[in-house]
């Protein structure tokens, strides 16, 4: 059962002030910008964002040290009356997490929103610092607030940050990006505020752990449960509901994209993960997690299709974010046992939150590489790209070690979640999920060998940049890269050694030789020209049948992401989920 | 005779005929209007619900401010209209979405009529603890000390859109004031109803606010009137909106939220919790947080209609 | 059926209202008055739940009395950035529409 559950009735623990903290100061950090205005903004975020890491270091080691979760009851108010904080391993650790990338963020863009010297405040400089700061927050309190009235007014703020994010360059095509996505997050929370409503109709609180308690399977858990997971799956952009993510994400300026695709997205993804796992263990089904997964498997392959039929650098990125969210719904089958039961707190939760802070770090130092590529060279076109190695060395290097990072090659953090997710599937006998996992890796190679063939690519003439970029930007993009790939190491202590003790053994570097030559074959079928550069004209059949699948995809994404297919589609997941929820329940 | 059944039944059919209505009529501006007017209905049905404090909120911000928002927005939208309308999709998409629509509201009716009896309540809570708050209302009572931090955070709710709407900005006219500039007609009509009523709406605004902790009303309410003063002595030309440069401008916006924080984390010492407050003085810090909050409401919810700057404050 | 389940049934008909308009109308200030359909549905339906536990002399439960107020607001919010956001859309490029004019897809530049 859930780990928060047990705690009833409960007290403020001994480093429960640090959650108040953590929810507070950046907050604060966002009306000291407001204040005090201008250059200032990027002052103050420079000052709260480490001390903000030191809060997330301070929550963590009061977790392990104490090994019981964390709560403040504010005011003093125990629930169900009040509210409480908590922060157990899942929320420390996405505390953490988003405290480093948005570290990485702020050193990132801290030359490129400098307010011009001849200016008291200019508007995108401003408008980024204080937005940083106030999706920090709107996540802090995600990842906190242990009501599901709050996690609404949190999931409110996370997009009314996230939104203006997106069109911060104000160019049409990038408000009407933010509008798609701002209309879709509205219609997703309102749904998730209408769940919350009927739970408090039936059970007299919205506390999630007095929730836990209480639920039964019924009509009125499996519409709640039903509503709320499409409404913040629309938030998460998970396939079918992407309409608004690829525009959004590749509009946006590259710090900007980071923080959205790293950050932004996961916070919606985490309160499905609290509502399956914490608050309705007992309703979900098995069903429904399969249905889950099977949209996350659709998100891998689409995704991963269409970012190879990109042309521009950013674009791709973005539909790689789109495939990657996909990853993030495996857990949830994987995590019921042998005979259905569950969802339970086991490997497959762990591989899950492992990749989500693999996501994080490695997506946060593609967007960078990527955005620093567009900046030096004033576009992004995939074919014009090559040069690029070696003129810019750090920055191709940082997309490359990112690219494997998500690839799953040892020792990353997704190959340990690949290696626990594989786990569970074999253990609780799934052995579909075993292709999806194994078979996403050879789509992710597929487009990071895409753009490293283009930038690779020697050229005849000198390439023209149009500004330097800087040298801080570029280790910054390497350090998240590098430190994505290097994650299974750091997350060795919490998770037994024999998972990563074979890693250098003969089958895994079969395996990765299979996945870098699926990927080629992938990338060189499916993209739009060739790898080598051979023009069409002597394309063989197989590549026009290749060429033609990949058409066919693109096409049907294009009809996927209309407005009134998205919004329809959402609605049939509503009815779905609720019908996997009824058919799986157990006889009452 | 009892004639409730009858009042409420129509007054259902009413508040769905104008929802219906306002989805169906093709010319915008004509269903912004009738989305005020919903407004005001649905304020009745609040009534009804024996939610006064709701009822309230609904009508000054749900029909009233969204419906200034939404009409403004009709009017700037009108010369392209028929353009976009034009989009409309065929009719088995059409069909589909009411199917799927009306499977949804099905299951919500099956819900509604399924909820448990007697129905879960936290009422037994909020009365047995309401005397520490000092307070008479029982919703001020929530907002204010049982779930105080809802409050807050909804507090820079509003802070973030304004932050949000502020950021699309043109670049050239950042620091200046929001909105179109209004002229000021001084036999106009606008003018008259500008010098009469904002004396008379501050009035009101403060009493709302103050009876707010024991009967109901309070600062939304009472912020949203001193809101719709202050744009209607905007719109009339009286006065002009200030450039959102100016450091009072931000000062304002934040003041509640930072005098609850400031008091919240006195509750520590003092109370022994963060937004907690100490035996004996919580109806007067509920009270300074509320004065507070509702010059930031005000100033917010006003500034969030006029919407981002439009034009150099210089002129 | 008592006066409490018809304003809940009418709160249940308006959330259906709601997503149909927003489907269906391609106007973006269409679907923003939609969304507040919507939103106005569920506030009721939890007014409802409110009225259900009336208790000790309360016309209601106050917990999600107090919370619809906060939900109302942070709906005006959200209207408030997107009607912004929609202006802005509309001056910048002379259309308020979602999807580009050239493609019937929408565009990605």
């Amino acid at each position: 059962m859930s780990a928060l559950a047990t705690l009833i009735p409960e007290t403020t623990t001994a480093g429960g002030f640090l959650l108040v903290l953590a929810l507070v100061l950046p907050l604060a950090g966002v009306f000291a910008a407001l204040i005090l205005g201008g250059c200032n903004a990027r002052r103050v975020a420079m000052l709260t964002i480490p001390l903000g890491l030191a809060l997330a270091v301070a929550i963590g080691v009061e977790l392990v040290q104490t090994g019981q979760t964390v709560i403040y009851l504010l005011g003093g108010w125990a629930p169900p009356l009040g509210i409480a904080l908590r922060a157990d391993g899942l929320s420390a650790a996405m505390l953490l997490t988003t405290t480093v990338v948005l570290l990485g963020v702020a050193l990132f863009a801290r030359d490129d929103f400098e307010t011009p010297e001849n200016l008291r405040e200019a508007r995108a400089p401003f408008m980024f610092w204080t937005l940083l700061m106030a999706v920090w927050g709107a996540l802090n309190a995600v990842f906190l607030a242990g009501d599901l009235f709050t996690l609404y007014v949190a999931l409110e703020l996370l997009t009314f940050a996230g939104v203006p994010l997106v069109s911060l360059e104000g160019h049409s095509e990038t408000l009407r990006a933010a509008l798609r996505y701002l209309l879709f997050a509205l219609l997703g929370s309102v749904l998730y505020m209408l769940g919350a409503v009927l739970l408090y109709g039936a059970y007299g609180t919205l506390d999630i752990a007095i929730l836990a308690e209480r639920v039964r399977p019924g009509m009125l858990c499996f519409a709640a449960v039903a509503l709320m997971t499409v409404g913040l799956l629309a938030k998460t952009a998970l396939f079918p509901l992407h309409l608004w993510l690829p525009p959004a994400h590749a509009g946006a300026p590259a710090a900007a994209s980071a923080v959205l695709s790293a950050l932004v997205v996961k916070g919606s993804w985490f309160l499905v993960v609290r509502l399956w796992f914490d608050v309705m263990p007992g309703v979900v089904t098995f069903s429904a997690a399969q249905l889950l997964g099977g949209l996350g498997s659709a998100a891998i392959v689409v995704g991963s299709v269409v970012a190879l039929r990109q042309e521009r650098l950013k674009l791709l990125v973005a539909y790689s974010t789109m495939a990657q969210i996909g990853y993030l719904f495996l857990m949830f089958p994987l995590a019921f046992d042998v005979s259905g039961n569950g969802p339970v707190h086991g490997f497959a939760l762990a591989g899950g939150l492992l990749q989500v802070i693999s996501h994080a770090t490695a997506k946060a130092g593609m967007f960078m590489a990527a955005g620093l590529i567009y900046a030096a060279l004033g576009h992004d076109r995939i074919a014009d790209l090559a040069g690029v190695a070696r003129t810019m060395p750090i920055t191709v290097l940082a997309f490359a070690l990112a690219g494997l990072a998500l690839m799953g090659v040892v020792p990353s953090g997704a190959y340990l979640a690949k290696k626990l997710l594989l786990d569970a599937a074999d253990g609780s006998g799934q052995w579909w999920w075993t292709i999806v996992l194994q078979g996403g890796a050879v789509f992710t190679a597929g487009y990071v060998v895409l753009v490293l063939a283009s930038v690779l690519r020697r050229r005849s003439e000198p390439l023209l940049l149009v500004s330097r970029v800087s040298r801080l930007s570029e280790l910054v993009a390497l350090a998240l890269s590098a430190g994505s790939l290097l994650l299974a190491l750091a997350a060795l202590g919490p998770v037994p050694g024999e998972f990563v003790s074979s890693s250098f053994a003969p089958k895994e570097m079969g395996v990765l030789l299979v996945v870098f030559l699926g990927g080629s074959l992938l990338a060189s079928g499916l993209s739009r020209r060739s790898l080598l550069g051979a023009a069409g004209a002597n394309a063989g059949v197989m590549r026009r049948i290749a060429a033609g699948v990949g058409e066919s995809f693109e096409l049907a994404d294009g009809v996927i992401r209309r407005w009134q297919f998205a919004s329809i589609s959402l609605l049939m997941l509503a009815i779905l989920f609720g019908g996997a929820l009824v058919w799986g329940a157990p006889p009452s | 005779m009892n004639m409730a059944p009858l009042v409420d039944g129509s007054l259902v059919v009413l508040i769905l005929a104008v929802a219906i209505w306002t989805i169906a009529v093709r010319d915008s501006f004509a269903a912004v209007v009738g989305y005020a007017i919903y407004g005001l209905m649905l304020a009745l049905a609040w009534v009804r619900l024996a939610a006064i404090d709701a009822a309230l909120t609904e009508a000054a911000i749900g029909g009233g401010l969204t419906g200034v928002l939404l009409i403004r927005a009709a009017v700037r939208l009108r010369p392209t209209e028929s353009v976009v309308a034009g989009d409309s999709p065929a009719w088995f998409v059409k069909a589909l979405a009411a199917v799927l629509a009306g499977a949804v509201s099905l299951a919500l009716a099956v819900v509604v009529l399924t909820l448990p009896e007697p129905a879960p309540t936290l009422a037994p809570q909020v009365a047995e603890h309401i005397a520490s708050t000092g307070l008479g209302n029982a919703v001020t009572a929530v907002l204010l000390a049982f779930r105080a931090t809802d409050t807050l955070l909804e507090a820079v709710v509003l802070v973030f859109a304004l932050i949000a709407v502020w950021s699309l900005a043109p670049d050239r006219f950042w620091g200046g004031r929001p909105g179109q500039h209004y002229h000021l007609e001084a036999n106009g009509m606008l003018a008259y109803l500008a010098r009469l009523l904002p004396p008379l709406g501050i009035v009101v605004a403060i009493y709302v606010f103050w009876v707010g902790a024991d009967l109901p009303g309070g600062k939304f309410q009472a912020g949203t009137l001193l809101a719709a003063m202050w744009l209607l002595a905007i719109m009339a030309g009286l006065t002009d909106v200030p450039e959102v440069r100016l450091v009072w401008v931000r000062i304002a916006l934040v003041t509640g939220s930072a005098v609850f924080l400031i008091i919240g984390f006195a509750g520590v010492p003092f109370a022994g919790a963060f937004l907690a407050y100490p035996e004996g003085y919580a109806k007067p810090l509920i009270l300074i947080i509320e004065a507070a909050s509702m010059l930031s409401i005000a100033v917010t919810l006003a500034l969030l209609v006029l919407g981002p700057p439009e034009r150099r404050g210089q002129s | 059926m008592s006066a409490t389940t018809l304003f809940g049934l009418c709160g249940a008909l308006l959330v259906g209202v709601g997503i149909y308009g927003l489907v269906v109308n391609p106007q973006p200030l269409r679907k923003i008055l939609s969304f507040n359909l919507i939103g106005s549905g569920v506030f009721l339906l939890f007014g409802v739940v409110a009225r259900r536990g009336a208790a000790l002399g309360m016309g209601g439960d106050p917990v999600p009395q107090a919370l619809v107020i906060t939900g109302i607001v942070v709906a005006f919010s959200a209207t408030a950035l997107a009607v912004a956001l929609l202006l802005r859309l509309h001056d910048a490029s002379g259309t308020a529409s979602l999807t580009t004019k050239e493609s019937p897809e929408p565009s990605d530049t």
